[in-house]
């Protein structure tokens, strides 16, 4: 398994304080915590760092940590000595709540100081209660998925990294399911002590961007290139929806920025959202004689200073 | 390892018709109840209703105690701080919301 070196991850010296630990720990955790952080690897981060922090600011896990030297170098082999542990004892702490109930430390982690951590994450988080003993346990995950599976429902097949595995599962999608809202999925959380009720899976949704639609609420947006005549003297134009190409009649008058609503084809509801059409004006480009001349004649026909407004 | 299950598991929407009381809001995040009426008093929480049963909570309210939990937890903020934070997040989140859809 690879060797994980707890000072590189924290960014410490190994002779580092309990105070500059900690320090470490927070400024890091405050920039990699994958709710507030927009780093790309930021789960994988936190997790590291929950881990380092776990080892580093206990002196016993420390001490014992230390014991292996600097070990192999990052990323090469490493096994733990024949007499790895003795004289130490890594009991009563707990997981570090920055690692997801302490059962997602690495291989590393879990050969160095395995035992105790599993030990202490029995019981649940905060005091060891447990909730309806009698219950499986639920679990939470979050997906990222295309927008066509809420617009369209749909089964989607979702890789969900869970405590101590991964699953795979082909989950169908509801209808309308808004960013940020949870699919419950009933009895797919951890099975129950003998008879009892198994847990329930919650999977949060979060919508990658979408070529041609941006979501706000249910309602969508799409920008409608269209040509200045268009714009100006009105036109029937088709227009990509949701539900499929529709003609969209611009009125004349129109300019770039103009919202045109098209009522009920955002997202499905029982109240749907509306789809609103941002107008954008595409000019033609002066590349041939013919062009230019067109472009020429508009000028000499139109008294026009688009600049008026700035006062110049 | 990877395994395919059977399906498709067909699941419903859990903020949709979903009415949490404080206890629900406590099993669903493995907190003691403290936690969770810290949050409430902090007004990180709002209650929708109070009826009989007590005070009562829209589905939503389980992904924001979840995560304010887990700022409170792994950033070692104080409550104060995590409802700042949360209010913060949520400014953040309108302003991109409206950079998105081009700022009008």
């Amino acid at each position: 398994m690879e060797f994980k070196d707890y000072y590189q991850v924290m960014g410490v010296a190994r002779d580092a304080t309990e105070a500059q630990i900690k320090q470490a720990y927070r400024r890091l955790a405050r920039k990699y915590h994958p709710d507030v952080s927009k780093e790309k690897d930021a789960e994988a981060r936190f997790k590291d760092l929950g881990e380092a922090y776990e080892v580093l600011k206990s002196a016993e896990k420390r001490a014992a940590y230390d014991q292996l030297g600097q070990g192999p170098r990052p990323g090469e082999n490493f096994t733990p000595p024949p007499d790895w542990g003795s004289g130490f004892e890594f009991s009563g702490e707990g997981p570090h709540p920055g690692t997801t109930g302490g059962a997602d430390y690495s291989d590393f982690f879990e050969s160095l100081f395995g035992g105790a951590a599993a030990g202490a994450r029995r019981g649940g988080r905060r005091g060891g209660r447990a909730f309806d003993a009698d219950r499986g346990e639920d679990h939470h995950a979050k997906v990222l998925l295309d927008l066509d599976a809420t617009l369209q429902g749909g089964s989607r097949q979702m890789t969900l990294r869970l405590p101590e595995r991964e699953r795979t599962l082909n989950v169908q999608v509801p209808k309308g399911i808004l960013p940020g809202q949870t699919i419950r999925l009933a009895g797919q959380g951890s099975a129950a002590p003998a008879g009892g009720k198994p847990g329930d899976l919650y999977i949060e949704v979060e919508f990658e961007p979408h070529p041609l639609y941006k979501i706000d609420g249910r309602a969508l947006y799409l920008e409608l290139p269209v040509a200045p005549w268009e714009a100006a003297l009105g036109a029937t134009v088709k227009t990509p929806t949701p539900s499929g190409i529709v003609d969209l009649k611009i009125p004349p008058g129109s300019h770039a920025g103009s919202k045109l609503r098209l009522k009920s084809r955002g997202l499905p509801a029982a109240t749907p959202g509306d789809l609103y059409v941002v107008l954008q004006i595409a000019l033609p480009a002066a590349t041939d004689d013919k062009s230019r001349e067109a472009y020429r004649a508009m000028a000499a026909a139109l008294p026009f200073n688009p600049r008026l407004s700035l006062g110049v | 390892m990877r395994t395919l299950e059977e399906g498709p598991l067909s699941g419903e929407i859990f903020e949709e018709h979903t009415v949490l009381s404080i206890d629900d809001l406590c099993r669903l995040c493995s907190v003691e109840r403290t936690y969770i009426v810290e949050l409430v008093d902090e007004g990180v929480l709002r209650a929708t209703e109070v009826d009989a049963r007590g005070r009562q909570f829209a589905g939503a309210a389980l992904r924001r105690a979840r995560l304010a939990l887990r700022l409170q937890r792994d950033l070692e903020i104080n409550l104060p701080g995590v409802a700042l934070a949360l209010e913060l997040m949520e400014e953040l989140e309108r302003l991109r919301g409206e950079l998105r859809v081009g700022g009008r």
